[in-house]
């Protein structure tokens, strides 16, 4: 299977930069013991390496593992957080940006820079650095490298030939990449120069002799001129320590573009790097094209471009068939404003066609507007087979993907965010799921390990199963470091899916040792935290040693759902309707009463417990009994219960507002609509109203002593 | 004149006070509203205001003060802050709106720290106009998620009784 991944890059880049802003906004707020914003920090960071892990950016990766380390201890508390290494980190920052840039536009970046970075992390993390020299070192690199007393002074004479800027390079481009390991003064020889009458303006007669005084290697050197090896003769010679010329070279840039002037002046140099200064050029000669892109990586930092508003590829029939539709509707709107222009009762008959066909249009306009979204999850599954391909060389394991239901359409906003949760659940599967080789064969398994990722409709929602058959989790360690790590009581009773969830609280690992693919703890609280933020929610499932399952549900679109509408007192409530099982009324010999409050009402072979809406938000309501009232039952996560409500009215679709806008989240209700007559009304959410019952029929057992407490 | 604001005041419990005006969006009267489940008494509930979903508090029960039946004349006042990153609007439920005044800052007086039950973080200071003395409210505060739906639950005495 070949898929094409550069086509995901671009929504990398996007998301990189976004996580690079949030980190260099949240580094500059950070203060002591801010746990929030250095999560937030470390989560940026984690994504960026895991995305580039992805996409095999490996200096990316590398570069983030650093920092990432670093987070890490600040973090656990392991490190204080001083401001030089919060310079540090920002500086870091500044070259991972430098790093993706590179990425995005498809250029060499300035090695050196990240170089000198990554090394001050390494030396940070080993706490050799004192912090002061870390706050010089940072604000200008360059700066360390002079107070650096390992500093040598280099020695290197640079004679080309003279096609050399024929084929596409620029001396000016090395002298600057130069510049930037250290501080240079460069000396041109003009010996070479023919008479203005023999000068062929394509060629280049200069050669140079450059003095470098820089904490570099021989290699670093090379590696700048590697593009022009065949095409010069070089020769790098390090003069003796402390003969440089400290003093002058303080001024390096200023120095490189006088001495660039003066050739100038000079007004015989035909080289295209100096005559782009002295435009127009000497010779009348138009200036040789240059297939080398203009910009150095190194002289130019581009603007930093703001994010821009996401865009999306729809398909011109697509968009033709909401013109159609859009004609249509105008037509529907010109005959009704006709109609109401004289209308009287004889015409009833044409207005009610006439809305009927308005109610058909707004239909079938708005499933086109919401089609205009869907995708399929392909494009958040073709990452994949390259990740584990690469995850599977890392680790030693063998892997095998397999992909299902890959046609299965999501709303792009979902699919957008979806995928870097799925990049960490894949991760994890492979890194803590899937079992070393040798452990495999010794538990009777196949070699080769399976991951499964699965997407399917259920109802309104989607579903996206991630599978393994590795060693499961592992329960006793889970609560441990639950235990640990102050999350829950050592003598708490916790079922098993109870202890699977606490793998989603921040901060927990069970794996021994940190590997850049996963186990810091980070990655399943941030899914979590995404898909909640989708409105979806996630499962586990384990058994131990036969693999784990990861559910992820989430609703197909974010903006529009099917509700069923049902009174209680004078509010009006919204159901959605995939969360309906049935609707009833109920019969008395049916109804059982168990200790305490709880009434279970039997359903075929199933009891299911009895939630008044009245009770549950403490309103007036015309039934307080159970017996004869009207029950919906709702299903969630696996759980029935049946909602008692005065009236079940029409069901429609409502678009979803959000109540967080200018007010915060309600218990048990996921967002609010606009009705028809223009009146609010609540949208119920149903897991959030088992668990609130749940919750208080624990604490109802819990308090049996004093029972006045949990009853409304 | 640049040191001059304009405060629109509003009557409650036959205290007189004031708000930025800049930070007034409408006033309307009041309309029936969508309650919110399991929240505390001052919080009435939820209102479409043109597509967006709007809060309404009522500042007599926020601020402790029993709170008076609703009719024709109940005034709501729809706030919103103008410049914050996080745009808020909420709606105020008062007994009558009263004036538009101009207010140099130097005429602001603090107010008291003490001896009130409004809840001092919401108060900016204290103005005179000829006899009458009109409270000033702090809308940074006011318009704060945290601060406006954080109720000091060491004074239940108002509250419990509504």
């Amino acid at each position: 299977m070949s898929i094409d991944l550069s086509q995901f890059i671009p929504s990398f880049l996007e998301e990189s930069f976004e996580g690079l802003e949030l980190m260099e906004s949240s580094l500059l707020n950070l203060e002591q013991g801010d746990d929030e914003t250095i999560n937030s920090i470390f989560r940026a960071a984690h994504s960026i390496k895991g995305g580039a892990g992805t996409f095999g950016f490996d200096n990316v990766t590398e570069f983030t593992h650093l920092v990432e380390t670093l987070l890490d201890e600040m973090r656990d508390g392991r490190r204080e957080i001083v401001q030089g290494d919060v310079e540090i980190l920002l500086e870091s920052v500044d070259c991972m940006r430098l790093l993706i840039e590179s990425i995005q536009n498809d250029t060499d970046c300035d090695d050196e820079k990240i170089a000198i970075t990554s090394s001050l992390l390494t030396q940070t993390l080993d706490g050799s650095v004192s912090t002061p020299v870390l706050d010089d070192a940072t604000d200008n690199y360059s700066s360390t490298v002079k107070q650096n007393n390992t500093s040598i002074t280099w020695v290197i004479e640079f004679i080309p030939e003279h096609h050399l800027v024929q084929t596409g390079n620029d001396p000016l481009f090395l002298f600057n990449a130069l510049a930037e390991l250290g501080s240079v003064e460069i000396e041109a020889n003009s010996a070479e120069l023919p008479s203005l009458n023999d000068m062929d303006p394509e060629e280049l007669y200069l050669r140079w002799k450059i003095t470098l005084v820089a904490d570099t290697t021989e290699d670093d050197i090379k590696e700048i001129f590697e593009w022009v090896e065949d095409e010069c003769e070089l020769t790098i010679s390090q003069e003796l320590a402390g003969q440089s010329s400290e003093p002058e070279s303080v001024k390096s840039e200023p120095e490189l573009s006088v001495t660039e002037q003066n050739i100038s002046a000079q007004q015989t140099e035909p080289s295209p790097a100096v005559s782009e200064e002295i435009k127009p050029a000497p010779s009348e000669e138009a200036v040789p094209a240059k297939p080398n892109k203009p910009v150095s990586p190194v002289a130019s930092k581009p603007v930093k471009s703001k994010t821009d508003v996401g865009s999306i590829r729809v398909g011109v029939d697509k968009v033709d068939n909401l013109i159609n539709l859009m004609g249509e509707l105008v037509i529907t709107q010109s005959m009704l404003s006709e109609l109401g222009n004289d209308f009287d009762l004889s015409k009833v008959e044409r207005l009610n066609t006439g809305l009927e066909q308005l109610l058909q249009n707004t239909k079938e306009l708005q499933e086109s507007v919401m089609r205009i979204r869907m995708l399929p999850i392909s494009f958040a599954f073709n990452r994949f087979p390259r990740l584990i391909h690469d995850l599977s060389k890392k680790t030693g394991k063998q892997i095998e993907l397999v992909l299902k239901g890959e046609q299965t359409e999501l709303d792009k906003t979902v699919m957008e965010q979806i995928g870097d949760p799925l990049v960490h659940l894949v991760r994890n599967a492979v890194d803590h799921g899937i079992e070393p080789t040798e452990t495999r064969i010794a538990n009777g398994k196949p070699e080769q390990g399976v991951i499964t990722l699965d997407a399917y409709h259920q109802g309104g929602s989607i579903v996206i199963e991630i599978n393994d058959d590795g060693g499961g989790i592992n329960r006793n360690a889970v609560f441990e470091k639950a235990v640990e790590k102050g999350v829950v009581e050592a003598n708490s009773s916790l079922t098993d899916s109870q202890v699977f969830d606490l793998i989603f609280e921040p901060g927990f690992s069970t794996a021994k040792e940190l590997s850049d693919i996963s186990g810091r703890g980070v990655g399943m609280d941030v899914v979590k935290k995404n898909i909640q933020a989708l409105g979806g929610r996630i499962q586990v499932e384990s058994v131990e040693g036969q693999g784990s399952s990861f559910k992820v549900n989430l609703p197909l679109t974010l903006a529009i759902l099917d509700g069923q509408l049902v009174r209680v007192g004078t509010e009006i409530y919204i159901i959605p309707l995939i969360t309906i099982v049935e609707s009833l009324q109920t019969q008395k010999n049916l109804i059982n009463r168990v200790s305490g409050d709880m009434v279970l009402y039997r359903l075929r072979e199933d009891n299911v417990p009895v939630l008044p809406i009245y009770q549950l938000f403490n309103l007036a309501s015309d039934t307080t009994q159970v017996e004869d009232s009207l029950l919906v039952v709702v299903e969630a996560d696996g759980q029935k219960v049946g909602l008692m409500v005065d009236d079940l009215l029409a069901q429609q679709q409502v678009v979803i507002k959000s109540l967080n806008d200018n007010y915060q989240q309600v218990e048990g209700i996921s967002g609010a609509t606009i009705l028809g007559d223009g009146s609010v009304a609540m949208i119920l959410d149903i897991p959030g109203i088992i668990n609130i019952a749940q919750n208080s029929s624990r604490s109802n057992q819990y308090a049996s002593a004093n029972p006045e407490e949990v009853l409304p | 004149m640049e040191n001059e604001q304009e405060y629109l005041t509003f009557l409650l419990n036959n205290e007189e006070f004031g708000i930025d005006i800049l930070c007034v969006q409408e006033i309307r009267v009041w309309s029936s509203v969508t309650e919110l489940p399991n929240k505390p008494e001052y919080i009435k509930g939820v209102i479409n205001l043109r597509g967006v979903i709007i809060p309404i508090i009522d500042l007599r029960q926020r601020f402790g003060i029993p709170p008076l039946e609703y009719d024709e004349q109940t005034v709501t006042i729809i706030l919103k802050n103008p410049s914050a990153e996080k745009q808020m609007v909420v709606g105020i439920v008062v007994d009558a709106v009263s004036e538009v005044y101009k207010f140099n800052q130097t005429s602001i007086r603090k107010a008291p720290e003490f001896g009130s039950q409004i809840d001092t973080c919401f108060l900016k200071g204290l103005a005179s106009v000829e006899e009458k003395l009109v409270i000033l409210l702090e809308t940074q505060t006011l318009l704060n998620q945290e601060d406006l739906y954080s109720f000091n639950q060491t004074e239940p005495v108002e509250e419990s009784h509504v």
